[in-house]
This record gives C-alpha cells, structure tokens and sequence, in this order.
C-alpha cells in the first residue's frame, strides 16, 4: 500500500526547502536577466557554480572568515559576468545565450578536471566547510518544528537564513524595478535601439544588469551547497534549465514568479517521483523499474517547459493583460 | 494617402537660409548640423557618400530621395547608429564622429525610427518618462533609495502628462504602448522624444503608416517644434507634406546629395527629376512642365 | 560534454572511484541523473562507487613504481589513474565489458620501458569483478613517438571528428538560416540515428549496412514529424523566436530522458566499433572504421554542397536562409523549404550520431548532449546561418580539440574550443565566413 502521509509531508517540506530557496533566489536573478532585460543568460548555472566553489575554496584553501568567503564568490561572478559580457552585450542575443552556456561548462570542467584537484577536489567536489557557518547559528542545539517541519539547529539556521537572502532580495528587487532604472532595463527589452535613441548607454545597463542577477546566482549557489556537498556534476546544463523552467512556470517578468514559482515546481516533483516511485514499489506500474521512474520527471519537466512557452507564456503570474502583445 | 491633407494654418515659412546659390552642398547662414565627405559601403555597394551638406538651424529640412537613396542609412550614421567608413560631422560646433548613439542623443539630437519603437509592453506614461534627461533614479544604487529621485519622477510625471495631452494621447496614459494604433505610436514617440528637450528632432518617415485622420496634427506637431526654437529634419516620401511644411529640401539619389533648395524649386531641378526617374529621361521635356512633376508624384505615392 | 572521467587518488585507502557526469551516475544509482534534482533536496551524490575494478602493479626489478599513469578505456568510458607508494593502482569502471588499458610510458622513470607492443592491453573481466592487469617491463630506451607522427595522429583523429560534427552542424545551420531556431533539440537527433543503429544493427540483428540505412531513413523522417507536430504549427502561431528556442530546450530535455527510459544508461557498442587500428599511414594506426567514416562524410557533404549549389531547391533554401519573405514573394514555397531543410538536417545529424558512436566509440542516451555544444561552436565559429561557414567552423573545432590535447590534459580539451569561440566572439563576431550584416 502506499504511504501517501510520506508522500505528502516529503512534498510538503520541499516548500522550505534550503534547494527551494536557491533555485528560488536563481531564477530571480534569471528573472532580471531575461524577464526584465531580456538577456539570454544560459550560464546560471555557472554563476552558481563561482558561487558554491568561490565560497568553499576560501573557507578550505584559504581559511577565509565567512563574510570574505561570501565576498570572494560575489567577486567572482562580477569578474565573470563582465568578462561574458563585453564581446556579447554588443551582439545580437543569441550570441550571448552560445557564449554564456559555453563559459558555464569551461567553468564546469576546469572544476572537473584532475589538474586543479587540490584545490577543486575535481570530479569528487569538496566537503568540510560548513564549520565556520554552523558556528554564526545562534539556535541552541536540538530539533524543532511541527508536522512534518521537524528539522534540527543547522537545518533551522540554513532555512532561516536562505529565506531571508530571498525575500530581502526579493525585496530589493522589486524595489528597483519600479524605479527609473528598472523602466531603462524594461525599455532594452522591449527594443534596445529606442532606449539608445533616448541618451541612455544600453551596454552599461546591461552589463549592469548582468552582474547583478549573477551575484543573484551566485548566492543561491553558496545557498544550494550548505546543505549538501560541493560537487562539480551539480553545474551541468540542465540546472540553468531546470531554472529556466521554475522561472518559466511563476512568470519571467515578476517578482513572486520565481519565489513561488520554485515552490511549486520543488512540491510537485517531490510529490510526482514519491508518488511514482512508491507506485512502483506497489507494482501498479509493472512496466516500469524504479529507475525508469526516476528518468520520468525530467521527461516530465521538458514537457511542462514547452507546454507552459506554448500555452502560458506569461506564467501564473505573469500580468494576463500583457499576453495579448507577448511577441 | 495624406495628399489631400493640409496643416490647419498655413505654415510660415523660414527664408534666407542659404549662402550663394542654393546647389548640393551649399552653405548655410547658420548651420546645426555639418557633414563632410561621409562614406558607407556594404558589400561594396556605396550606400551614403556625401561629400558636404549643412542643416539650417530653427528651419525644417526634408530629405527626400527615391527608395534606396540611403536616406535612413544617413540618418543611422549621423546619430550613431551606424559607423562611416570615412568622413566627419558635427553638431553645434561639437564633432560627432565616434560617438555612441545614447552620447549623440544626450547633446540634444533625438531622432525617431521609419519602423516605429514604441516599447510594447511598458505603459504610455513609462514610454514617456524614459524620455526624460539625467534621470538621478536611473543609477542603480540610487534607485534603491525612492526618496532619492521621486521629486523628480513627479516633475518628470508632470511634464509627461503634459506633453501628451497636447499629443491627445493622455486617455491613454496607463495602457501599454502596443495597443495604441499606429499613428498613434508614432506620436508617442515623437512626444517622446520631446520630453529630453532637444536641439534638434530627426524624424525618419513620420507619416509613414499614419492613419489619415492623424496625419494633419502629425503635421501641426512638426511646425510646433519650429515654433518652439527646435531644429527639425525629416525623411519624407509625402512630397504635398513636403512642400507644405518643409524650409529646405535636401535631395539624395544613390547615396548623394543630388540637390539642395527650397521646396517649390528642388522639384524642378533636373537632377531631382533624374533622382526620380532615372537618369535617362527625355531631355526634351521642359523642367518646368507640370505634368512632369505630377508623374514624380505619382511615382512616390506608387511607392508607398 | 565529454566522456565520464574518473580520479583515482594516490594515497591509500581512498580508492573511491567517483563519478563525474551524467552517464553513470544514473545508470547505476537509478536516482536522478543530476543530483542537483536530488530527492528532498537533502545531500546530492554524484559519486559512485563502481562495481568492476581493474587493478595492477607495477614493478621493476622488484623495485614498485610510483606516479605510472594508467588509463582504462572503452564502451565511451575513460579513466586513468597513477600507481600509489607501492606501485599499486585500481580504476572502477561502470559496466563488465572489454577495455583498453594503457600504461603511459611517458611516466616510467629513464631507462625503463614497457615490452615492445604491450604498452596497451586488452583485457575483459573474467568471473570475478576484479581484474589483475600488469605490464612487463624492461630496460632499454624508449624509442618516443616522434612529434610529427603524433601531431599527424591528431590532426587526422581531427579531421575525423570535425567532419562528423560538420554533419551535424550544417543542419542545425540550415535550419537556423530558414527558421531562425537555435534548435536545441538537435543533440537528440544526433543520438536518434545511433540508437536506430543499435536498435536494428544489434537488437534486430540486422545487417549493419541495412541498419544504417534504415537508421538514417529513420532520422529523416524524425525531422519531418518533428517540424510537422511541433515547429510548423509553432511558425504558424507566430511564435517569436526565443520562446521557440525554450520549447526546443524543452523539448530536448523531454526526447533525451525518453531515450534513457528506453535504452537506459548504459553505453552500448554498435558491431565493429571496436575494430583493429591495422592500417597505417604515414606512422599513424588506422582502423577501417576511421577510413571509411572520414570517406562517407566527405562523400555526404560534397552531395550537400551540390545540393545547395546546383539543384533548385537547394538554391531556393538559400534563398530562404538569405531573405525569407523576398524568397517567398519572389514564389518560394517557404514553408516546403524548410520541411525539406528539416528531413535534410535530421538525415545528416542521424548519419553524425552514428559516425559519432563509432568515433567515441559506443552508443549511449546523451551522446549527442555531450557534443551539442561542440556543435553549437561550430556553427557560431563559421557565422550563424551559413552552411559552408558550420563545415569550416566544425573542421577548426575538431582539429582544434585534437591537437590541442597534445599539451592540455585531455579532460580539458573541450575547455580549450570553448574558450577559441568566445575570443572569436570577441574579434569577429559575424564568425569566420559569416556577413557583417547578419549580426546587427
């Protein structure tokens, strides 16, 4: 029989979920490149990448503080969003889409290889550098929490902390956005050409624009890494894409889009591949084996990708009047 | 299309705007704008290759030229849009050449696109505000603190909802700009444009596609700006709107200026006729037979 | 991207093989393949531990060597590993089967050398899941391949690999000039055609020439249904043109797990891929394989450019890639073209994945996933949209990996064609044989 209470309370703890809160915190900073700016970042998952290795290169090579580590990372990313930027920012965007997916996987590869493994750790990753963060947590030990909430100190700190990050980002985000910078960084959307024509220095705000969504990334990927080990086969292709979908899914040209966005996406899939999973324990899926049932999802998540383009390209919360004129 | 139309007023025109003979290249009393000896090429095929040509301050110039004439690529290269292959311009005594476009457009040279630009899915008013010079909120830092800008926002509010109230487009303030028609958009635009406050408005085909209904204020706009001290140079198809409203006419064919004066007699300059017909037309015909310049008319309103 | 490396570590003790990418991790874990998708977003794993270990000792003169680089190789895996203190050494590989395991002579200290011919062996596993491999070494002086030879073993490995991404790049090419479709999709159509091969060729048992034939007839008509169930009705909704590459991300995604479904993760080899290097030129080892892949693709690509040049519709696709509404004003059926452009593209990326599997060699559910942005530079390199340009750009990319992996570390070597796109980017943003014009 199946354990649907498991199944729930799984799917339901994904709503917290610290791989909830950086997904959430990268699509945001997809959002500003592509739902506000129209920039076809495809190396998010890069800048998360900088992220997760800049912060735990400093804390175990270089035995940096935690507030430095987190600067190393924010400055890796700079230094990477302008170095993507200033041969593609001038071209035509699907330039910058080649270069940027590119660069994330030379990123993805110098951290793979064995030449660098001292210090990468190369294909194995790194582990060990939570200590410094586990010690900020002011909670005193033990486990909290309610239904199926129930986690212990670190895991409390972890939340509290990741969801902080998002919704003050969010925040800020938000709060820019409504300003006359965020209108300049809507106008390139809409024709880059007639903003120029107004005096404004298109390259600059784009560039602008790419550093700070990929600072976005890069804190979502130190997020993505406290609760788990670094491991450089986390930064493929597919995770841009995975959060192209959640971005996709809430709305590319809003603020909750990606929050909820990222929620719903990790609810459902926790809940789908519990599901089937356990369906298939049960024998009700007799043609099918429980690895098959793992590879169902991403088939699932391709799917639900070109569905939503196609059918609802504004996403749940994407403003329906605008639908009329989404070119 | 607008052939029937004609501004509300009879314009006033500006006279006395040329030194010496009014020939391709002549010079100007007071000229904004000076070309020298500006090339394009693509592919090998000169697209604009003017040796020298000055715009008179305060008037209304029209280019015109038969399609392919390199009117709008002219128009690319004088504000940035595009880079020459060699030449040099400059603009209030300030050389030109080099500068990006946003650089051109922050001295006071606003131009409009043939393809209007209204940006779609930002609201009228926030097309508008866009317009607006040294905006202090549009620093990324600074845009984080609203009481930093928002005095500023009201006074570019204000003068947004002003300026489209006299375009008659203030109903429409909150909708997005890709519902307007349009005509319609090509008035925001050009209320756009006004909003930076400019020297010197460049219009690249400001009636093309423009309802009829619309076309007379389009027009009334365009001698408004004069009124108000501002330069004005447009391409034009519409030779009636031309003559009509136009100070000077710049003449361009296969990428030169061909012929300069003022309108009533660049059109019967053979060399506008040529433009216009080819090269090879019967000689025979007297420049001044009427009949011939209501065929170039008629060629440029097949055009469209 | 590339093929799946494993680290072995020096120090004792710590013999865990781990995993980098995709192919294993979900052929054996049965979890998701990327762990980021991990379950409960708890602890990702991507390592592995193997279950088949080759291991050795190498020694001389009783004396164990330490730092002797050893590589296990086959069925698209690669790994190496370097002997430890004792002169010990081990590599995991995924699945039983035959590998080639070489010992780096390079690594031997002066004056010792593997018995001639036996630097590279052969072996299979037998009942157990450990097999014991060692070298015979002795004294004398290595005779090194000389430069030149290997430089020439490069560049024809090279050209091999740039004329079978070619393959591919010229559709993908073809079908941004008619649609504007950065098809992202195109990865799978390049594996579509390997596992029609292995389908036919090993399931079916059918005989290979057939089975190739088929798999590519196969493929074509993978591109007619795909642009007639998705991108046709796309063009008509008047789909803009970024959004109809997020359904081709979509979509990608969607067909690559549908392959894993069926096929699963394993690596599979298609008859012959495994064939003798008996032929030799010039110094370098050939197989017939390598012969005859570099032959059907200089055969297939002069019969593309002659379409493109000389018949009608290949002039008419050009017209569409040029300027689709003139060509359709001027009484193109635009619509017909890229139909055409679409069986084209999928046929010649259906006959590069199958070249592709026996360039790796082996068949596996992301092969062509680990090349698309190889191909992707290609057509950028050359300048979007022009298929002579995706030919040149995918000869440079394949030379270019080749050859640069007599100096980088070969894990690296996909690093180095992706940094040469983003500094031709910088340079000559239209790509090499692309028009100023086309990037404005």
């Amino acid at each position: 029989m199946i354990d649907w209470i498991q199944i729930f309370s799984n799917a339901a703890q994904e709503l917290i979920s610290p791989t909830t809160a950086a997904y959430a915190l990268a699509a945001l900073g997809l959002a500003i490149h592509f739902g506000y700016t129209g920039l076809l970042n495809f190396g998010q998952a890069g800048f998360m990448a900088l992220g997760a290795y800049g912060y735990a290169i400093s804390v175990l090579s270089f035995g940096l503080p935690v507030w430095a580590a987190i600067l190393v990372g924010i400055g890796a990313s700079v230094v990477f969003a302008l170095i993507l930027g200033i041969p593609t920012l001038r071209l035509r965007a699907d330039y910058l889409a080649i270069v940027t997916i590119a660069a994330a996987e030379i990123l993805r590869l110098i951290f793979t290889t064995n030449t660098f493994e001292a210090i990468t750790g190369s294909a194995q990753g790194l582990n060990g550098y939570k200590g410094s963060f586990a010690a900020l947590n002011p909670i005193p030990k033990g486990t909290y929490g309610f239904g199926p909430f129930q986690y212990n100190e670190y895991d409390w700190w972890l939340r509290i902390l990741g969801w902080t990050v998002v919704v003050l980002l969010a925040l800020l985000t938000w709060l820019i956005m409504r300003s006359p910078w965020g209108r300049v960084i809507k106008g390139i959307r809409e024709d880059e050409d007639a903003v120029r024509a107004l005096g404004k220095n298109v390259y600059s705000y784009k560039m602008q624009s790419l550093i700070l969504g990929g600072v976005y990334g890069t804190l979502a990927g130190m997020i993505f890494i406290l609760p788990r080990a670094v491991v450089p086969a986390n930064y493929q292709t597919s995770l841009t894409f995975f959060v192209y979908a959640i971005l996709l899914l809430g709305g590319a040209a809003t603020i909750l889009g990606p929050i909820v966005g990222s929620m719903i996406f990790w609810v459902l899939l926790s809940f789908f591949s519990g599901f089937i999973s356990r369906a298939v324990e049960a024998g009700w899926l007799p043609f099918m084996t429980q690895v098959q049932a793992g590879q169902l999802r991403f088939i699932l998540v391709g799917v639900a990708i070109m569905l939503i383009v196609i059918f609802r390209p504004q996403g749940i919360f994407g403003n329906k009047k605008e639908l009329a004129f989404v070119k | 299309m607008s052939s029937e139309v004609t501004p509300t007023s009879k314009p006033v025109k500006t006279t006395g705007l040329h030194i010496g003979e009014a020939e391709p290249g002549c010079r100007k009393v007071d000229p904004i704008l000076i070309a020298d000896g500006v090339t394009r090429t693509f592919g090998g095929l000169k697209a604009v290759d003017v040796d020298h040509v000055e715009i008179p301050r305060g008037a209304i110039t029209a280019l015109i030229g038969p399609n392919g004439a390199g009117k709008t690529t002219f128009f690319n290269l004088l504000t940035g849009f595009d880079k020459p292959d060699t030449g040099k311009w400059e603009f209030d005594g300030r050389s030109l050449a080099h500068v990006p476009a946003y650089r051109v457009a922050r001295m006071g040279l606003i131009r409009t696109f043939q393809l209007t630009k209204a940006l779609g899915l930002l609201s009228v008013l926030d097309n508008m505000k866009l317009g607006a010079k040294d905006q202090s909120g549009e620093n990324l830092f600074r845009a984080m603190f609203p009481f930093l800008w928002r005095k500023q926002e009201e006074e570019i509010e204000s003068k947004a909802v002003e300026l489209l109230t006299r375009f008659k487009l203030d109903a429409k303030q909150t909708d997005y700009a890709a519902s307007l028609s349009g005509g319609q958009r090509k008035l925001l635009e050009m209320a756009r444009a006004l909003m930076s406050d400019p020297t010197l408005v460049m219009l690249d085909e400001p009636m093309a596609g423009v309802n009829p209904a619309l076309t007379q204020s389009l027009l009334d706009h365009i001698l408004d700006l004069k009124s108000q001290g501002m330069t004005v140079l447009f391409v034009e198809h519409d030779m009636h709107m031309v003559r009509h409203i136009a100070d000077w006419v710049v003449v361009m064919a296969e990428g030169r200026i061909v012929a300069e004066g003022d309108p009533y007699t660049v059109m019967e300059n053979p060399a506008v006729i040529d433009a216009y017909l080819g090269a090879h037309h019967d000689s025979d015909l007297g420049v001044t037979d009427t009949e011939h310049v209501e065929a170039i008319k008629e060629l440029i309103d097949d055009e469209q | 991207m590339k093929p799946t490396r494993t680290l072995a570590h020096r120090s004792p003790g710590r013999w865990l093989v781990l995993l980098g990418i995709l192919v294993s991790a979900l052929t054996l874990s049965g979890i998701a393949a990327s762990p980021a998708m991990a379950e409960d977003g708890s602890t990702a794993q991507a390592s592995e531990e193997f279950e088949y270990f080759f291991t050795g000792n190498v020694q001389f003169d009783r004396e164990p060597l330490e730092g002797v680089k050893i590589t296990v190789e086959g069925g698209g895996f690669e790994a190496d590993a370097e002997t430890d203190v004792d002169g010990k050494w081990r590599i995991g590989v995924p699945e039983k089967g035959e590998y080639k395991v070489t010992l780096d002579e390079d690594t031997l200290p002066k004056g010792v050398v593997v018995a001639k011919g036996e630097a590279t062996v052969t072996a299979e596993f037998g009942l157990t899941k450990l097999k014991a491999v060692n070298f015979f070494l002795g004294e004398g002086e290595r005779t090194t391949t000389n430069f030149g030879a290997q430089l020439l073993e490069r560049v024809i490995n090279g050209l091999n690999f740039g004329l079978l991404l070619a393959l591919a790049a010229i559709g993908l090419s073809l079908i941004f000039g008619t649609t504007g479709l950065s098809n992202f999709a195109h990865a799978e159509m390049v594996t579509f055609g390997a596992l029609m091969v292995l389908t036919l060729g090993v399931d079916l048992a059918w005989p290979i020439w057939l089975a190739i034939a088929a798999a590519i007839v196969l493929s074509a008509g993978l591109g007619w249904t795909l642009d007639a169930v998705i991108w046709k009705p796309l063009r008509k909704r008047g789909v803009a043109l970024i959004p109809l590459m997020i359904v081709s991300i979509g979509l990608s995604l969607a067909i690559r797990y549908t392959y894993q479904f069926f096929y699963g993760g394993a690596t599979r080899q298609l008859p012959g891929a495994t064939a003798p290097k008996e032929l030799s030129f010039g110094g370098v080892q050939l197989s017939w394989i390598d012969v005859g892949s570099m032959v059907v693709s200089v055969v297939v690509l002069l019969g593309v450019a002659f379409f493109l040049l000389r018949t009608r519709i290949g002039k008419a696709t050009r017209a569409v890639s040029d300027n689709a509404s003139l060509a359709s004003a001027s009484g193109i059926d635009v619509d017909r073209v890229i139909r055409i452009v679409w069986v084209l593209g999928a046929a010649l990326a259906g006959l590069s994945g199958i070249l592709w599997a026996y360039f790796r060699p082996g068949v596996s559910w992301d092969m062509g996933f680990q090349i698309l942005l190889l191909i992707f530079a290609a057509v950028t390199l050359g300048g979007l949209g022009t298929a002579f340009g995706a030919l040149v750009g995918s000869l440079i990319v394949g030379l270019f990996i080749e050859i640069s992996t007599l100096w980088l570390p070969s894990d690296l070597k996909y690093v180095g064609a992706l940094v040469v796109l983003i500094l031709v980017l910088l340079f000559r943003p239209q790509g090499i044989l692309g028009r100023r014009e086309r990037i404005g």
